[in-house]
């Protein structure tokens, strides 16, 4: 980790809170939660110093509730196989369809081939390539879908043909530096370049029936899109390239009805890549939420040799209680802590338990007791609590005398 | 949700047990509802693995497909379910009332009709789904299967379309239907685990509603630690048994929370309005099976848009009439209204029985009622005005200031000079007024299906299910 982020301060600080921990490497499953809950400082700070949410959620006695079937791994697994056999046949297909292009031949880079620790320089190299060659003269990048000249194929390396019109990059590896750290990130499949355009593509095994899924599911995926999206922009815009030649239109590959038959669909991924963009600026001044925390404070589990945490519960707890979270019941479906902040959440006697909807509902009340002593009349209105009080007081009236 | 939901979930968190959020019960009970728990296989969109049901709580089904991946087994299921369903379903058809209609022929509806219990919404996406998947399948050609496999599935389709219908009670997710009556201290997105919001509900939290160990999920997912330590190995060591006992842990202690719920819901008394949205159903049940008789092709893949907007609209219209029913129905609801000031309630302390508008023909007898209340009245001089005590009544507000309400009797006193007895509330009598009126338009008037505008995509292609929907992969 090269820490050049800004004076080192903040760095520095945050390897203290990590401490003797490894660093948990972000996916893009873990920097696309980011973004589920920007205003939580205890995540911004834990994510943004690389800790292993889960390993201290487990430690703490809160595992959190997460798991992955093994049929849905299995299932996932093998609808990947089958949209990416003999070269990702079946995907070319469907994107030829999907964008409407007559090309005939497209190129193949299994970036695999190379060995994982060349992957993210040699995908670079492909991809500065495949921009200077593909740009120059290419259609304003909107128009990316529209047609384009036959494939023009030259000789990329030893042995390698890529051809300018398409090239499918299977298994390339990107990255995105996140407060100061690079995270190393592997979009499902492929940079995919064509017509001067380039596109993310998602493989996932969540079903599209009668042209419907889950939108939770398309939700996810979505977001996640969106982090191999501005990886991919990011990295042409370091090589000096348009960022823009990465289309905000992922292409999302599911099984279609109750068949293994994939179908792609393309996804506007726009509003994601704005809230992504908002959070990660957020963390690279993590700065302001390290300030006025304890110089030694840390987040570290001690691990021994076998990568067992040392550290006493109780003053893990403690040290992450100094920080502030923002505790909302989305968290169940997004952040390890959950269980570990819901109790905290509970202890205060926060209303933030009860979801955000009563949280606005209740116009800023933020505890239980308070918002019960106005209902009730025992407390008094503080300045600009006014109006709340006066509904509470009116609510309270209207169920007692319902209920009695 | 609104504020006085809000204050009941913080009550409820504060005492430690829910907060009731309704007097009466608003959706219909059936005598022998049907309890339908679905499990399907993780990672599958509708692959369905096992599901207990029956109408008898000391006897429950247990279903189980003992190898999920394999096709015949999954068809075999359903028709094994088909055989559990349909003579429930077709139990009812035999006994039947006949309707007279205004400009239409008169139609036979069944005096009662099927109804299914689902534990929550994922239940019910698992109905439809698994209707979708079975609707089209063909009894001959490449890939048969039994007869009623393609009948269940235009059940399953139709009870699922009929959910979605506002005060609909053919098919009921438990979850749904106890969070209409109380008020968990904890989030709703938490209050879609069945045996959290019952131990709220009967107990007060616990935490081991959210121990699979202890309370398995109420599906249709299982839990992933459950397929990984004791599913996966079953299902691998090849015996049915084994499979079988293995989900059986799983469902029970769901079946017996679904009764529990039923229990809870039961003890309610039941709202004035639900024998009529009942009563509806009971209509529309009869309809769909009179399209089952005369052997009209299952329900399309997807509506066309005439149909579409129809539909709309008249969710829209069952949606406005089942919150104003409900308000009517249960004062607890009504003070929603109260408290925004769309309703008021309160003693009757003047009135003038006899007060009339107009000479000569046109003379009306108006009887006016001033009634003090606590109440923020927000509503202008002229507004219509309904009310739960007198539901065939009509009046309009004449003035409100200061906790007085001045309405005037518009309808329903009856056509003498003077008022109807016990149409003008006696001075110390508790009323409410509301400007909600069951009182809606008719059906927009939308084109007839054949004549749908080139914009929404021509007139719709009368569905006929091909070969591909028949042998579609069910992997
Ligand atoms: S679970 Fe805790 S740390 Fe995670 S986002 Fe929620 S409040 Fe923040």
């Amino acid at each position: 980790m090269t820490g050049l982020m800004r004076e080192g301060d903040p760095v520095r600080r945050l390897e203290v809170l990590r401490g003797t921990t490894p660093p948990r490497p972000h996916d893009a499953r873990a920097i696309a939660a980011l973004a589920a809950n920007p205003g939580c400082a205890r995540r911004a700070l834990m994510d943004g110093a690389g800790i292993d949410k889960d390993a201290a959620a487990r430690h703490l006695g809160f595992p959190a509730p997460f798991g992955q079937s093994p049929f849905a791994i299995t299932r996932g697994n093998a609808f990947e196989a089958l949209v990416k056999a003999d070269g990702c046949a079946e995907l070319l297909r469907m994107l030829r369809e999907l964008l409407g292009l007559p090309i005939a031949e497209v190129a193949y880079h299994d970036v695999e081939n190379v060995g994982a620790h060349l992957r993210h320089a040699h995908t670079r190299a492909l991809i500065d390539r495949a921009a200077r060659d593909g740009g120059e003269g290419a259609p304003s990048p909107e128009a990316g879908a529209e047609a384009t000249a036959p494939p023009a194929t030259e000789t990329a390396g030893p042995g390698e043909a890529v051809s300018t019109a398409g090239t499918l990059y299977d298994h390339p590896l990107l990255s995105l530096r996140i407060a100061g750290h690079t995270a190393y990130l592997e979009p499902d499949v492929v940079a995919f370049q064509l017509g001067g355009r380039f596109r993310i593509v998602e493989i996932k095994s969540f079903a599209v029936i009668d042209g419907q899924a889950d939108p939770s599911s398309v939700a996810a995926a979505a977001r996640q899109a969106a982090v191999y999206v501005l990886a991919l922009r990011t990295m042409l815009e370091e090589l000096g390239h348009d960022p823009l030649m990465v289309s905000h239109d992922v292409v999302l590959v599911c099984p279609e009805n109750f068949a293994n038959r994939p179908v792609a669909t393309l996804v506007d991924v726009r509003k994601q890549l704005a809230v992504l963009r908002r959070q990660l600026d957020r963390m690279t001044t993590l700065d302001r939420l390290l300030d006025g925390l304890p110089d030694e404070l840390t987040f570290d589990l001690r691990p021994d040799e076998d990568g067992r945490p040392t550290r006493p519960v109780a003053e893990l707890s403690d040290a992450l209680r100094r920080t502030t979270a923002r505790y909302a019941p989305d968290c169940l479906s997004t952040c390890d802590l959950c269980f570990f902040c819901r109790d905290e959440a509970r202890q205060e006697g926060a209303s933030d338990l009860l979801g955000r909807q009563v949280r606005d509902e209740l116009g800023g009340v933020a505890s239980v007791a308070e918002a019960l002593g106005l209902a009730d009349g025992t407390r008094d209105p503080a300045e600009g609590q006014e109006e709340i009080a006066r509904l509470l007081r009116n609510a309270e009236r209207l169920r007692r005398e319902c209920l009695t | 949700m609104s504020l006085l939901t809000s204050l009941a979930r913080l009550r409820a968190l504060d005492e430690g047990i829910a907060q009731p959020v309704a007097t009466v019960r608003h959706c219909h009970l059936a005598e022998r509802p049907m309890v339908f728990i679905p499990l399907k296989l993780s990672g599958e969109a509708a692959a369905p693995l096992a599901a207990m049901l029956g109408t008898d709580r000391g006897d429950p089904r247990l279903l189980v497909v003992p190898q999920p991946r394999n096709r015949d087994l999954r068809f075999a299921w359903a028709a094994e379910l088909a055989g559990v369903l349909l003579p429930y379903v077709e139990g009812f058809l035999g006994d039947t009332e006949t309707v007279e209609r205004r400009n239409a022929d008169p139609y036979e509806r069944t005096v009662d009709a099927p109804q299914i219990i689902v534990p929550n919404q994922g239940g019910m996406a698992f109905v439809r789904l698994l209707g979708r998947s079975t609707r089209f399948r063909r009894t001959d050609g490449p890939y048969p299967v039994p007869e009623s496999v393609p009948l269940l599935g235009r059940w399953l389709t139709y009870f699922a379309e009929r959910a979605a219908y506002p005060g609909s009670s053919l098919m009921l997710a438990a979850t749904d239907e106890l969070g209409r009556h109380w008020a968990s201290g904890q989030s709703s997105l938490e209050d879609a685990n069945l045996a959290a919001l019952l131990s709220w509900i009967t107990t007060g939290p616990s935490d081991d509603a959210e121990d699979p160990l202890v309370w398995p999920p109420a599906g249709p997912a299982t839990d992933p630690g459950f397929d990984a330590e004791v599913l996966a190995p079953a299902i691998e060591g090849g015996s049915p048994e084994r499979v079988a006992e293995a989900l059986r842990t799983q469902l029970e202690p769901t079946w017996r929370l679904m009764w529990q719920a039923i229990d809870l819901l039961a003890g309610l008394p039941e709202g004035a309005s639900v024998a009529q949205r009942w009563e509806q159903d009971r209509g529309s049940f009869s309809g769909m099976a009179a399209h089952v008789a005369e052997g009209t092709p299952p329900q399309a893949r997807r509506d066309g848009a005439v149909a579409a907007a129809a539909k709309l609209a008249r969710m829209e219209r069952a949606q406005a009439a089942y919150d104003v029913q409900r308000a009517y129905d249960d004062p607890l609801v009504m003070a929603e209204y109260r408290l925004t000031g769309e309703a008021f309630a309160g003693e009757v302390i003047e009135t003038v029985p006899d007060n009339v508008e107009g000479e000569g023909r046109s003379r009306k007898l108006r009887p006016l009622v001033v009634i003090k209340t606590d109440d923020p009245v927000r509503l202008a001089p002229g507004t219509s005005l309904g009310t739960p005590q007198r539901r065939t009544q009509g009046a309009e507000l004449v003035s409100a200031d200061d906790g007085l309400v001045t309405v005037k009797i518009t309808k329903g006193m009856g056509r003498g000079r003077t008022a109807a007895p016990g149409a003008v509330p006696e001075v110390g009598e508790r009323v409410c007024y509301t400007s909600l009126t069951d009182d809606f338009q008719g059906s927009p008037s939308l084109p007839e299906s054949e004549a749908t505008p080139w914009t929404h995509g021509g007139p719709p292609q009368e569905y006929t299910p091909d070969d591909e929907d028949a042998q579609e992969e069910w992997s």
